[in-house]
C-alpha cells in the first residue's frame, strides 16, 4: 500500500513537477508523448518484488525531489573541451538533456545526405521517415521509465544515413549533467537505411557530484546489410541515478556492435533490447561495469534470434570492489524457425571487495532445434597463479592485484574502435584500480 | 664453472615444505656458488618443481623445516616480491597468460621496479622499447611479440623464451629455470639454451630443473643432483646425467635400496 502511495506521488512529481516540452507542429508526435504520458500514470515504479528488478532497489530515486531544469546553457566550450574526442568531427552536447547548439559541432546538411541533428527540431523536417521508427522500437507500453522519457520526449539526436551512407567520423553525443536534481530524458533515434555505416558514441557525463536522473532512450534501425557500431559510456556522477534504454532492430545480414561501459552513478541500470528481426543479422554486444563504495549497477540484455541464420556474440564482465552490487542479466532468445542460430555469451565477474556483491543470471529460451548457442558465467577473485607470477617479478602484491584488475577490464576496452577514448577509459580503469 | 673460493649465493639445509598438509620436501641440503650451474634431476613426483617454487616464495607451499640462506640473508623470511628483487628467479614451467596487459608494459613495470630498487632511474616507455629489443635479440623474438598481451596465445617455446627475456632484463643472481626444456622443439631449445648460456657469468648461478637430460647437452652444468621422494639422493658431474638418460631413474633408486640392504 505505502510503495503504490509514494510511486504514484513519484511519478506524479515528475510528470507534473518539470515543466512540459513544448507542444511540437506534429499532431503525431504530441499524440505520442500524451499517449505516453497516459501509461506513465498508469504503470508504478518497480519494486524488487517485480522480477525485473529483483536485485536492483531504485527505491533511493522516490526521495528525491527535481529541479525543472533552466533553459539554455551557462556553459561555454571551455567547460566541456575535456570530453571531447578528438577522433569525432561530429558531435551533438546537450547539457541537463536540453540540447547546446553552440558547443556542438554539426555537419552542414548537403542535398540528400545524412542527417545528424537535434531531434526536436530535426523531427519536423523529416518527419516521414521518423515517425515510422519513433517510440516502435523502444515500446513504452510496459517500461515506466520508458514511458516517462517518451512523455518529455523533445531534444535528443536523429542519426539519418540514407541507402549506402557512410559517415566516416565517430558522431559523439554527449550528454552533460551540470545541475543538481535535474532529470534528464534525452531521446536518440539512429536510422540506418540500407547499406549505410556509421559509429555512434553516446558519452554521459558529469560535472558536479551531487544526485540528478539520467532517462535515455535511444532506438536503433538497420536495414539490410547496414552496420552500426554503438558505444555508450557511462560516467555519470557517483550520487547520479542512470536509467538506460537501447532497442535496436537489424534487418538482413545487418550488422550492430556494441560496447556499453559503466562507470558511474549511484544507481544505474541499462536495458539493451536486440531484435534480429531478419535472415542472417549478427550483433556483437560486450559489457564492462567497473564499480566501488556503494554503487550498483544493473545490465540487463535481451537478444532476440527471431529469423534464421543469425549470429550474436556477447561477451559482459563486472569488475566490483567494496560494498558495491553488479547485476546481469543476459537472455537469449531463439524463436521457433530462427535455425542455424550461432550464438555465444559470457558473464564473467571479478569480486574485490570482501562485501561486493554480483548477480549474473544467463537466460536462454531456445524455440528453434538447429542452433549452436554456447554461454558460460564466472564469478570469482584474482587467480593466486597469476598474482604470485607477477610478484615473482618483483611487483607488490598490491601493484600484482592491480595490473590484474586492469587487464580483465581492458579487454573489454580494447573492442573501442576509438583510440583516445580507450587511451581515456584505460587511465581511468588504472587510476580506480591504483586507488582501491 | 666451478671455482673454491667462489662465494656462496644459496645454502639450502634440511629443507622440508608441504602442500596441503602432504610433505613434498623431505629435508634438501644443496649449496650453490657464484658461477655455477646446477642441474636438479628426478622423476614426476620427486619434488624438484616443489623445491623450485619454494625458493621463489610461492604460497601453496608452507616451509616446515630447514633454512635457505640467499647472499648471506635468510630467504624464507622474504616475501616472493622481495626475493625477486633481491636477485632470485624463477623461470615458469607455465608461464601465466595475461590478456589485456601488453607484454612491453609488463616488461617494463617489473624491470622499472628492480631498477627503482637499485636506486636507478626509471626508463620511460621509448627507452625501455631499445633496451628491451636490443635483449630480445638475443632470444631471436620477434619485436610484435611486444605488443601483444602477456604470453597471450603464445607458442609453448614463445613462452620460454619469453621468460628466458625477463631474465635477461631481471640480470638475477640465482635464476632458477623449472622444466625451460618442456614444450620446446629442437630449434627454440636451440635458442633458448642459448641465450642461458649467454646470461650465465661468473657471478651468478643457475639452477636447471629438468626431468631430461637433452637440456644439458646445451647448458653444461658442473653438478647434477638426483631427486626422489623429496630427498637430493644423488650428487654427481654432468657425467651423471649422460648416465640416468641410459639407465633410467630406476637405476638410482635399485641403487639405493641395494646400499640400505632392502
Amino acid at each position: 500500500m505505502g510503495t503504490v502511495t509514494v510511486a504514484g506521488g513519484y511519478l506524479e512529481s515528475l510528470l507534473q513537477g518539470q515543466p512540459r516540452p513544448p507542444s511540437s507542429p506534429l499532431a503525431w508526435f504530441n499524440q505520442l508523448r500524451a499517449d505516453a504520458v497516459e501509461r506513465a500514470s498508469a504503470l508504478k515504479v518497480p519494486t524488487t518484488r517485480d522480477e525485473e528488478w529483483r536485485f536492483t532497489d531504485i527505491s533511493p530515486l522516490l526521495g528525491l525531489s527535481f529541479q525543472p531544469v533552466s533553459a539554455g546553457s551557462a556553459l561555454d566550450a571551455a567547460d566541456v573541451g575535456r570530453f571531447h574526442l578528438k577522433e569525432a568531427a561530429i558531435r551533438l552536447v546537450f547539457v541537463d538533456g536540453v540540447y547546446a547548439p553552440a558547443l556542438s559541432r554539426r555537419p552542414e546538411k548537403v542535398g540528400t545526405g545524412p542527417v545528424v541533428a537535434n531531434l526536436s527540431e530535426a523531427v519536423v523536417a523529416h518527419a516521414t521517415m521518423v515517425k515510422p521508427h519513433l517510440a516502435r522500437h523502444a515500446r513504452f507500453q510496459d517500461d515506466v521509465f520508458t514511458a516517462v522519457n517518451t512523455a518529455f520526449m523533445h531534444d535528443g539526436a536523429l542519426v539519418f544515413l540514407p541507402r549506402g551512407a557512410a559517415i566516416r567520423s565517430p558522431i559523439h553525443l554527449l550528454f552533460i549533467a551540470s545541475q543538481k536534481a535535474a532529470a534528464s530524458h534525452p531521446r536518440c533515434l539512429v536510422i540506418a537505411e540500407a547499406g549505410s555505416e556509421a559509429m555512434v558514441i553516446e558519452d554521459y557525463v558529469t560535472l558536479q557530484q551531487e544526485a540528478y536522473v539520467n532517462n535515455a532512450v535511444t532506438e536503433i534501425v538497420l536495414a539490410d546489410h547496414a552496420r552500426i557500431d554503438h558505444v555508450r559510456i557511462q560516467r555519470d556522477g557517483i550520487e547520479a541515478f542512470h536509467l538506460g534504454r537501447c532497442a535496436v532492430s537489424l534487418a538482413r545480414e545487418s550488422r550492430y556492435r556494441s560496447v556499453a561501459i559503466a562507470l558511474g552513478a549511484r544507481i544505474s541500470r541499462y536495458n539493451l533490447d536486440t531484435l534480429l528481426a531478419a535472415e542472417g543479422a549478427e550483433c556483437t554486444l560486450d559489457g564492462l561495469a567497473l564499480i566501488t563504495g556503494r554503487q550498483l549497477a544493473d545490465t540487463h540484455t535481451c537478444i532476440d534470434h527471431a529469423m534464421p541464420h543469425g549470429t550474436s556474440r556477447q561477451s559482459h564482465k563486472c569488475i566490483v570492489d567494496d560494498t558495491a552490487h553488479a547485476v546481469f542479466n543476459g537472455k537469449i532468445m531463439v524463436r521457433t524457425g530462427a535455425q542455424h542460430t550461432d550464438s555465444s555469451q559470457s558473464s564473467r565477474n571479478l569480486l574485490l571487495g570482501a562485501r561486493a556483491r554480483v548477480d549474473t543470471k544467463p537466460q536462454l529460451e531456445i524455440f528453434a532445434d538447429d542452433v549452436k548457442c554456447a554461454h558460460g558465467a564466472t564469478v570469482g577473485q584474482l587467480d593466486s597463479e597469476e598474482v604470485f607470477y607477477l610478484k615473482s617479478r618483483g611487483l607488490t602484491e598490491t601493484a600484482a592485484r592491480n595490473l590484474l584488475t586492469y587487464a580483465f577490464g581492458a579487454e573489454i576496452i580494447d573492442r573501442i574502435p576509438v583510440a583516445s577514448l580507450k587511451h581515456r577509459l584505460e587511465r581511468t580503469v588504472l587510476d580506480h584500480t591504483q586507488r582501491s | 664453472m666451478i671455482r673454491a673460493d667462489s662465494d656462496i649465493v644459496l645454502e639450502v639445509h634440511g629443507l622440508r615444505a608441504t602442500v596441503n598438509d602432504i610433505e613434498i620436501l623431505k629435508g634438501i641440503d644443496l649449496t650453490v656458488r657464484r658461477g655455477e650451474i646446477h642441474a636438479i634431476m628426478g622423476t614426476n613426483g620427486s619434488g624438484k618443481s616443489t623445491l623450485a617454487k619454494v625458493l621463489a616464495g610461492h604460497e601453496a607451499y608452507r616451509v616446515t623445516g630447514g633454512s635457505v640462506v640467499f647472499e648471506g640473508g635468510n630467504l624464507l623470511d622474504l616475501e616472493p616480491e622481495a626475493r625477486a628483487r633481491a636477485g632470485v628467479f624463477l623461470a615458469f614451467q607455465y608461464p601465466i597468460e595475461i590478456p589485456g596487459v601488453a607484454n612491453s608494459h609488463f616488461l617494463r613495470l617489473a624491470y622499472n621496479t628492480l631498477r627503482a630498487q637499485r636506486g636507478e632511474e626509471e626508463l620511460d616507455p621509448l627507452e625501455f622499447e631499445d633496451f628491451v629489443r636490443d635483449k630480445m635479440k638475443l632470444l631471436e623474438m620477434n619485436p610484435d611479440f611486444l605488443d601483444r598481451g602477456v604470453n597471450e596465445g603464445f607458442s609453448g617455446g614463445e613462452k620460454k623464451r619469453n621468460e628466458i627475456l625477463q631474465m635477461a632484463l631481471l640480470e638475477p643472481r640465482l635464476a632458477i629455470l623449472d622444466e625451460t626444456d618442456s614444450g620446446l622443439d629442437i630449434d627454440a631449445l636451440r635458442i633458448v639454451t642459448q641465450g642461458v648460456n649467454r646470461l650465465a657469468n661468473r657471478d651468478n648461478a643457475i639452477i636447471l630443473v629438468t626431468h631430461y637430460q637433452r637440456m644439458l647437452n646445451h647448458i653444461v652444468p658442473d653438478y647434477v643432483h638426483v631427486m626422489e621422494s623429496g630427498r637430493i639422493v644423488k650428487t654427481g658431474e654432468k657425467s651423471l646425467a649422460l648416465e640416468l638418460e641410459t639407465r633410467g631413474y630406476d637405476w638410482v633408486s635399485g641403487e639405493r635400496r641395494a646400499a640400505a640392504g632392502v
